[in-house]
């Protein structure tokens, strides 16, 4: 973003205050006689339509002037916050949120549409109150509307339009409106003419003579309106003053959609001194090393390894503390499915509470941002097929609201996002007959609940007509998990009937940096995210030299498939002679890997690969180890499918000899 | 910095009383005693502010007034000119060669302050 670009600034600031409008307005719907909250959307509204009008927003400025005086007439005791008013303050949320994406120079369509929305908004208030509240505010200001324009060549000839704005400014509060209608084209604007010609809604104890005496050297020539703001209704209560020199530089008004919003992040002051403090270390740490470097003769090691230190202590830290940027408090998302459950409750004419927890858990911008969607469909699912109806409640015994949860926490490396529903839970038994008919699982095949509503994640699986609890609408469910997936997430789902379902998300703190177990396999590197690895045990002897192609280890009496990465990646280079097997784990999955060495734990920066590798399976990335070669990242969850279709087709043929 | 004025008159204690009441206001004035004088001194210096009589001898002020609007060397900078009330018609003339806005004589020390501070915003 732009730093000096006043209005991108205001964007930004804008969706914060709308997000903590609808935030109130929807706890207000819960506790309507909560003044603290009534003031908190009513400063909202004002801060928006005061900053609105401020920066050329003026149907944003006039649409909000609306709501807030509708807030206003709750704050004062005038009337209610009534659902109907919240309801409608909420659209009119969204209508504001559009005049703001639509840009400066407004849209007539949209402005219609908001015409719509302050009539109801007139209704809800009335239906509070008792009576209605006149659309155009009584104006009992004193004060002129001054519109004016200076003569041609008036400015060659040394008058100056700005001491004039300041005069009028010091004789009242000014609501100043430059017209850029008349400014040519660069090519044929004189630089000496005034193109710009004003509007001024002035008020306060000032006479027309006042305002007479301002233009007094020019009054004779220019065109000059100056009336009585009593005439003109639909003139505005000025919002703010504008600074002159403000106004003359804002941006003419450009006909086109305006550009969204850049990313940005905010970052706390100290976390900056911090980076600051940490860069500053390193920059003396790196001439010390410079210092060494230069100098002749033998190098002391110790004071080579103590620099050593010094640097790798900093980079840790470093990196701890520009991560720690990057990472959002998971509450920003919460607060954002708030709204859904209202509206989604409202649509389906079910009562649902939504409880939240763990709302500062802190995970990565980018974790967040690409959460939100499947999130909202799962969201979506609990409301619309999870929980039951009133009634269908009452009658199973349990409280008519329904309950739907979600919680956050921080679990090693990993953050667990958790949405339950008391619902009723899923039917294991259509998932179980759904899968046997489309061929995903034996018939009478053995699984765990984990396993079996895994299936669900199948394209193709989830029909309404299937399993009632889980339709989806939009995507399905295995777009939700492939979203999960891409954020090196999972999803396991665990659910009781009659009692409700639980949908925890797995997720990775953050993306650009892992622990790694690295690993030799022949001549090649590979490093394993630490988070998968669950043990490491030697191979057994019998199993190196076995050629029956068994490839599965007991482990403590628990049957495990193993690949041989040797033979997966079919190195030549002599084999160790005691090969070793990395178990990994991901999900529901256990899965060996033999490699010929361990080579030890190390930090790993990940860079993606090429669009040209990005389709093979077995790799999700490559990072560059400290002596400057590359090791590829094995993509776990893609070998422990393939480890489990060989597992699969050896069962099969068990199956078949028995 | 100050904002430089230049006052065009041929009677040097107007000239000097205008030098008093601007100096003491923080301004820098610069005096000529008519208008082919006030008229060199515009041609060598851009100033913030002219200030001038009419009747003045060699060269009038309207004259000076159109000539320097002709030589481009002052555009944009505001020309005031002393005047009486009865000389109603004078206004639109010298409006008309280029003066922006106008004084009536006699005047004070505040007034021609005030006026000062109005065209040229500070």
């Amino acid at each position: 973003m732009s730093e000096d670009d006043p209005v991108a600034a205001f964007r930004v600031e804008a969706a914060e205050l709308l997000d903590s409008v609808e935030a109130a307005l929807l706890d207000l719907a819960g506790d309507s006689t909560n003044t603290g909250l009534v003031d908190e959307v009513f400063r909202g509204l004002h801060t928006l339509k005061g900053s609105g009008a401020m920066f050329g927003f003026e149907a944003l400025a006039r649409f909000t002037h609306h709501c807030e005086t509708a807030f206003d007439r709750v704050r004062k005791g005038h009337a209610e916050a009534s659902q109907a008013l919240i309801g409608v303050v909420l659209s009119a949320r969204d209508h504001m949120q559009a005049l703001i994406d639509v840009g400066t120079q407004g849209d007539p369509m949209l402005e219609m549409a908001g015409e719509a929305i302050l009539s109801s908004l007139e209704k809800a208030v009335a239906n509070s109150e008792g009576m209605a509240i006149p659309r155009a505010m009584p104006t009992e200001r004193k004060g002129w509307h001054i519109s004016f324009k200076l003569p041609p060549g008036s400015m060659a000839n040394g008058t100056n339009p700005l001491p004039l704005l300041d005069e009028l400014r010091g004789l009242g509060d000014c609501l100043i409106t430059p017209r850029l209608d008349e400014v040519p084209p660069l090519a044929s604007l004189v630089p000496t003419e005034c193109y710009i010609y004003w509007d001024i809604v002035i008020e306060g104890d000032v006479t027309c003579e006042d305002i007479e005496d301002v233009f007094i050297f020019v009054i004779d020539d220019m065109d000059l309106a100056i009336t009585p703001l009593i005439e003109e209704p639909e003139s505005d209560e000025p919002v703010e003053v504008l600074p002159v020199a403000t106004v003359l530089a804002a941006p003419q008004p450009v006909a086109k959609a305006a550009p969204p919003a850049q990313e940005s992040v905010r970052v706390a002051a100290e976390r900056l001194d911090e980076l600051m403090n940490r860069v500053g270390e390193l920059v003396i740490a790196q001439s010390r090393l410079a210092q060494l470097a230069a100098s002749v003769g033998p190098v002391n090691e110790l004071t080579l390894r103590a620099v050593s230190e010094d640097i790798e202590r900093l980079s840790a830290e470093l990196r701890d503390t520009t991560m720690a940027m990057r990472m959002m408090p998971v509450g920003n998302l919460f607060g954002r499915f708030r709204r859904l459950v209202h509206d989604l409750a409202r649509e389906t004419g079910k009562t649902i509470e939504l409880v939240t927890h763990g709302e500062a858990t802190e995970v990565d911008k980018t974790v967040i941002e690409r959460l939100a969607d499947p999130m909202i469909h799962l969201i979506r699912n609990s409301c619309d097929h999870g929980l039951e109806t009133a009634d269908d409640r009452v009658a199973s015994g349990k409280s008519a609201t329904g309950r739907l949860t979600l919680s956050a926490r921080q679990a090693g490396g990993e953050v667990l996002i958790a949405i339950t529903d008391d619902g009723r839970g899923i039917d294991r038994e259509r998932v179980r007959a759904k899968a046997e008919a489309q061929g995903l699982i034996q018939p009478g095949a053995i699984l765990g609940d984990g396993e079996l509503f895994q299936m669900i994640f199948h394209p193709g699986f989830s029909t309404a007509a299937a399993i009632t609890n889980l339709s989806g609408r939009g995507v399905g469910m295995d777009v939700v998990k492939r979203s999960i997936e891409s954020l090196r997430g999972t999803i396991d789902i665990a659910s009781t009937p009659g009692m409700g379902t639980t949908m925890t998300l797995h997720l990775p703190l953050t993306l650009a940096i892992i622990e790694c177990m690295l690993v030799r396999v022949g001549e090649g590197r590979y490093a394993i995210p630490l988070s998968v690895v669950e043990e490491c045990i030697e191979l057994p002897a019998a199993e190196v030299t076995s050629t029956a192609r068994r490839n599965f280890l007991d482990v403590r009496g628990e049957l495990v498939p193993y690949l041989r990465l040797r033979d997966t990646f079919g190195t030549d280079y002599p084999a160790d002679l005691f090969q070793k097997v990395v178990i990994v784990g991901q999900g529901r999955g256990r899965v060996g890997l033999v490699v010929d060495q361990i080579i030890g734990n190390t930090q790993t920066v990940i860079k993606s690969l090429s669009r040209f590798h990005a389709g093979q399976g077995s790799f999700s990335g490559a990072t560059i180890l400290g002596d400057g070669n590359v090791a590829l990242i094995l993509d776990v969850g893609n070998l422990i499918v393939a480890a489990q279709k060989n597992q699969r087709l050896l069962g099969e043929r068990a199956g078949e000899v028995a | 910095m100050s904002a430089s004025i230049l006052t065009v008159d041929d009677s040097s204690s107007l000239r000097m009383a205008v030098r008093i009441a601007l100096t003491g206001a923080g301004y820098t004035v610069t005096e000529a005693g008519d208008g082919m004088e006030g008229l060199t001194k515009a041609g060598a210096q851009r100033f913030d502010m002219i200030i001038t009589d009419l009747n003045m001898p060699r060269m009038d002020g309207l004259t000076m007034i159109r000539e320097i609007r002709k030589s481009g060397k002052q555009t944009g900078v505001p020309i005031i000119f002393l005047t009486t009330e009865s000389d109603d018609g004078v206004k639109g003339q010298a409006k008309a060669a280029g003066a922006t806005g106008w004084l009536v004589k006699p005047f004070n020390a505040d007034q021609l302050v005030k006026i000062a501070r109005k065209v040229l915003g500070r």
